[in-house]
């Protein structure tokens, strides 16, 4: 394998990026700022699998894992609490959100 | 250039292209696949990097799952995506602005970071030591069992909190309740009426 570490940083970083200019460039669309948030844990889990991979300690990939728990869950949960809303209003538009200002 | 260069370079372009498309598609179906195919990519890399079990678990969890599970949202909610798009030019040039110091400054600390740090110039894990599967095994469920246990309880929260958000009771459906059903007695599931002959009983 002649591919190093830097590359896989490189592209880690590349990805990373992506995903906040996708926040960035689709605030009103929350389906694409949820996506967004799975593209930025994709690079996270890049960078940890790679230091993993070339420290030759395991512990990178078990966290990787764990990311990839959190990451499920919050796609669960946010995309419920998305159909929660779009019931109660008709629509997904965030920047209206402000039902619960107190 | 040997094999797995070239496929980094493939896998890597492909998961870049995926992962702009994403961002850029008109059609949120079209980002949900071009999601898909970004998480194939980078599983592909995390084959090349020998952590196979995580490829197979990113495919699992996230095409199988993750994935399906937005495209279900996307085709259920019955919205009008152009108009969520109006921001799209406004944000644009702030956005750009933000990414590009963001990419540059990760590029410059990664590369200090792989070129000097404690991992530089190493070279990966040897094909013939002892497999993944085998290497995540023996630390998952010995050192780290208490944060698996966590994610375990962590996945059990999500499921609770996704169920109780998304389900619907309707008025005017009857249900059975088997407790109210088990907790009746006699005397709270019958009354003694002295009916006057003639004139029936009131409800």
């Amino acid at each position: 394998m002649s591919v190093g570490l830097p590359a896989y940083l490189a592209v880690a970083a590349c990805l990373f990026t992506i995903g906040v200019l996708g926040i960035f460039v689709n605030r009103r669309n929350i389906i694409v700022v949820l996506m967004s948030i799975e593209l930025i844990l994709l690079a996270v889990n890049i960078n940890l699998v790679a230091f993993s991979a070339f420290l030759h300690d395991v512990t990178g990939q078990i966290f990787a894992m764990f990311v990839l728990t959190v990451a499920a869950a919050e796609a669960a949960v946010g995309l419920a609490i998305l159909v929660t809303f779009f019931r109660n209003r008709g629509d997904i538009a965030v920047d209206h959100a402000n039902m619960m200002k107190g | 250039m040997d094999l797995s260069a070239i496929a980094f370079d493939i896998l890597a372009a492909v998961m870049l292209f995926a992962g702009a498309a994403v961002i850029t598609a008109r059609n949120p179906v079209h980002s949900v696949l071009f999601l898909i195919l970004a998480f194939f990519s980078g599983a592909g890399l995390f084959v090349l990097l020998s952590a196979e079990f995580l490829a197979m678990l990113l495919i699992v969890v996230y095409v199988g799952a993750v994935a399906v599970l937005f495209l279900f949202v996307v085709m259920m909610l019955d919205v009008d995506f152009v108009s969520l798009r109006s921001g799209f030019a406004q944000y644009l040039p702030i956005g750009l602005l933000v990414a590009g110091a963001l990419l540059v400054e990760m590029i410059f600390v990664s590369g200090a970071v792989a070129n000097s740090g404690a991992a530089a110039h190493a070279k990966p894990i040897a094909a013939n030591a002892a497999s993944n599967i085998e290497q995540i095994g023996q630390v998952l469920y010995t050192d780290y069992v208490y944060l698996f246990q966590a994610a375990g309880l962590v996945l059990l929260v999500a499921m609770i909190g996704a169920i109780t958000l998304t389900l619907r009771h309707k008025p005017g459906v009857k249900r059975q309740n088997i407790a109210d059903q088990t907790a009746r007695t006699k005397k709270t599931g019958m009354t003694i009426i002295k009916v006057v002959t003639g004139k029936g009983i009131e409800e």
